[in-house]
């Protein structure tokens, strides 16, 4: 038995398919994602193993990590930011084109984590906009890969003028992004 | 070599500098002046008996109680040759916080000093790069030292009353510290 | 061959700044370097650490001692057991705890099965930043079986907070056992590829060889231990010269290099981890009879029928729990053999309930520090095979 996955609402006819151009871009961009790896600690370790060829990442179409922000479409914060790493994180995300979104990795990337201190950045999204947060410390490969498919759900049904719209510009003034 | 042997060999050249002596859990322990550290550590690293040419560790400690002796150096030596363990400590006042840096003996003492001056804000003579390693550079404080918290105070997100930690109430589980 | 590094003493030339900075795919963790280079040599460097300083010492002083252990689980991250065993060792020397013979050799499996892993990583990450990748692949898929071993005694994967003061929280499993024979049967033939694959390529050994080497003296000053150290020539492990869980039943060798260049360094872990091997073996094949744990009802959770029916294991229950259990007064310092060297904890305590002053000796922060020196006129790509053959990791580098 073959499970097929469903098309987008689309009108059909022989020899051609007419649905809307988000739909078409987001099912292209949430297969083709290229994910750029900000391992940190204990959570990139994870990472790595869910990279590797038992919880293999390759089949949601992230084979090629990219090291460098300016190819990348997926920022994966793993592990612990501490204050001193912050603009660091900020001037990486600064650098992605559009559209780019943010998977916060471990309950140190989400809220601080274990570590309540005065040296660690409370959770990421103090310094930059996450789409994702993902539990867990470290959270298992499952629990990582859930959160690439919810990532792509989110990419698919993202609406085409999202970037341009004023509530994202609000939200990056916000976060005092140009 | 027993640790009575070990102390009995330095005593023939230290005997006044050191200013107690113990054997916690089986290290020898000497709490010396530190005028005393830098001639002390180059004797037992170059004695042809004790040969500790292997600085294992060092660390500051912080006894706001003791009056006068606040600050405290710790250093841990190992020789390997007789596997002899010998820590030596130092105190000096908060007023008054400086000694003799190590970095001309065993280099492993470079970056452990800049982390003490960065967590105590005790400063080393003679280092060639004294500065704060791990702290952002920009921080005021030292942060190790007892009468400063350990949360970032100027966070929103958690509420100190479920830790325990309200300024307001009596429950303080380390009232010790807290000036 | 490896180009040998060359003196580089005047400003001669055109120099420019290479920022190997905190987020690069080679820096496996996160540090800052900044390279002052001559075409492709490097000229002076200086690194910035901290970028993932979590404040362990700090957070140590507020925390009762059972809640220490997952601080530990995160320094080194890759070899965890270590760390927490090393930890619990240290607060039973200063309560002045004996476990029985089975938990020692309880842990000597453990810890073993630790060090595997920790130079699985570093040695797969030596080949990848020379290119080969199957390596990697391969033995993360072992690691794997590893992680399945640790899931069957705590329950976690990497951060394992593994074992409790006074011994195990349970015995092992029937599962367990059946798991571990099969690892000790399979495993050996499955590294055996992994070392056809790199040990005697000459590709691989034409970039490693004379890849930076370190001499012992150099060493000893910058106050190296572990494999690094033993890469130089020097034979120091903290199994042998300060045995402890009966390490000293055991019998392993401890591989030295000669020169402390990088396939000197990978060739020290590959040995190791078939010395490993060996020592589990031994203590699985003489694992003792006996309990899985010592007789310390201060700090080691009664079985929960007791609880419910004996008013003193009740009280105990709730003062382990809620971390009000007072310990003795002293100072005392323990180390083991983690996989990058001596983990050292030096532990003060006031008479209190939580420490007064907690310290880690952290071997990668202490050696860290000689990698200026080591790749100075040097080629970009040797210093940074040179990196990853330190096995820096990040966690253990800030705490």
């Amino acid at each position: 038995m073959v499970k097929v996955a469903n098309a987008p609402d689309g009108f059909e006819g022989p020899g051609f398919f007419a649905t809307g151009v988000d739909k078409i871009i987001g099912l292209a961009r949430a297969n083709s994602l290229w994910p750029l790896p900000f391992a940190t600690s204990c959570c990139g370790i994870e990472f790595m193993a869910t990279m590797g060829s038992n919880y293999d990442l390759a089949r949601f179409g992230m084979e090629r990590m990219s090291f460098s922000p300016r190819q990348a479409d997926v920022l994966l914060v793993a592990g612990t930011i501490a204050k001193k790493l912050g603009p660091v994180l900020k001037q990486v995300y600064d650098q992605m084109a559009e559209p780019r979104w943010v998977i916060a990795i471990g309950a140190c990337a989400s809220s601080g984590g274990i570590f309540d201190t005065y040296s660690v950045l409370q959770g990421i999204d103090k310094v930059i906009p996450v789409d994702i947060y993902v539990p867990g410390c470290p959270p298992r490969p499952e629990q990582i890969i859930d959160g690439i498919i919810k990532l792509q759900e989110l990419v698919k049904n993202e609406s085409g003028n999202r970037r341009n719209s004023p509530e994202y510009k609000a939200l990056k003034d916000s976060y005092q992004i140009s | 070599m027993t640790n009575q042997e070990v102390l009995d060999h330095i005593r023939t050249k230290f005997a006044d500098s050191i200013l107690e002596f113990d054997e916690p859990y089986g290290m020898l322990t000497l709490i010396i002046n530190r005028d005393a550290l830098l001639p002390l550590v180059e004797f037992i690293k170059s004695d042809e008996l004790l040969q500790c040419t292997f600085m294992t560790d060092l660390c500051g400690m912080h006894h706001p109680e003791q009056k006068g002796r606040e600050l405290g150096m710790v250093y841990m030596f190992h020789g390997w040759v007789k596997n002899i363990r010998i820590r030596i400590k130092c105190f000096m006042a908060m007023e008054d916080p400086h000694i003799d840096s190590l970095c001309n003996i065993f280099k492993a003492a470079n970056w452990m000093e800049r982390e003490t001056y960065d967590f105590y804000g005790i400063k080393f003579k003679g280092h060639p790069d004294l500065r704060r390693i791990l702290n952002m550079d920009e921080m005021d404080y030292h942060p190790m030292l007892k009468q400063y918290k350990l949360e970032d105070g100027t966070r929103t997100d958690k509420d100190d009353r479920f830790f325990g930690r309200d300024g307001n109430s009596n429950v303080e589980f380390d009232q010790r510290y807290i000036k | 061959m490896s180009t040998n590094p060359i003196e580089i003493d005047t400003l001669e030339g055109e120099f420019s700044t290479l920022n190997l900075g905190p987020t690069h795919p080679a820096t496996h963790g996160i540090f800052q370097n900044i390279l002052t280079m001559n075409g492709e040599r490097i000229y002076h460097s200086e690194q910035t650490v901290g970028y993932i300083h979590r404040a362990f010492e700090k957070i140590a002083e507020h925390r009762p001692f059972n809640q220490i252990t997952p601080l530990t689980d995160r320094l080194n991250y890759c070899s965890s057991p270590i760390n927490n065993l090393g930890w619990h060792m240290t607060v039973e020397k200063l309560i002045g705890c004996t476990v029985p013979k089975r938990v020692d050799y309880m842990r000597v499996i453990i810890m073993e099965l630790a060090r595997i892993a920790d130079h699985l990583v570093c040695n797969t990450v030596i080949a990848v930043d020379t290119g080969a990748l199957t390596g990697f692949t391969y033995m993360f898929q072992e690691r794997e079986k590893i992680y399945e071993l640790y899931e069957e005694v705590c329950g976690a994967r990497l951060t394992t907070n593994i074992g409790r003061i006074g011994g195990f929280e349970r015995d092992f499993t029937p599962v367990f056992h059946q798991k571990l024979k099969k690892f000790l049967a399979e495993f050996p033939k499955k590294f055996q590829e992994f070392c056809d694959l790199t040990e005697r390529n000459r590709v691989f050994m034409d970039r490693v060889i004379n890849a930076c080497p370190f001499d012992a003296e150099r060493s000893m000053n910058y106050g190296f231990t572990g494999p690094n150290l033993r890469a130089a020539g020097v034979d120091y492990d903290v199994r042998v010269m300060n045995p402890y869980s009966s390490y000293q039943d055991f019998d392993f060798i401890i591989p030295i290099g000669t020169s402390g260049d990088t396939y000197d360094r990978f060739m020290v872990r590959q040995q190791e981890i078939w010395e490993s091997i060996k020592i589990i073996n031994q203590a699985y094949n003489n694992l003792p009879e006996g309990n899985y744990h010592a007789d310390v009802p201060e700090f080691y959770l009664p079985p929960k029928d007791d609880v419910y029916n004996n008013m003193e294991a009740l009280i105990y229950h709730f003062k382990i729990v809620m971390g009000e259990t007072d310990v003795p007064k002293g100072e005392v310092y323990h180390s083991v053999e983690g996989g990058n060297g001596e983990v050292g904890y030096y532990l003060v305590s006031d008479g209190g309930r939580k420490p007064f002053r907690l310290h880690f000796r952290r071997p990668c922060f202490i050696y860290y520090q000689a990698y200026p020196e080591m790749i100075k006129g040097c080629l970009l790509s040797d210093a940074v095979v040179t990196l990853s053959s330190l096995n820096v990791i990040a966690g253990e580098l800030d705490a």
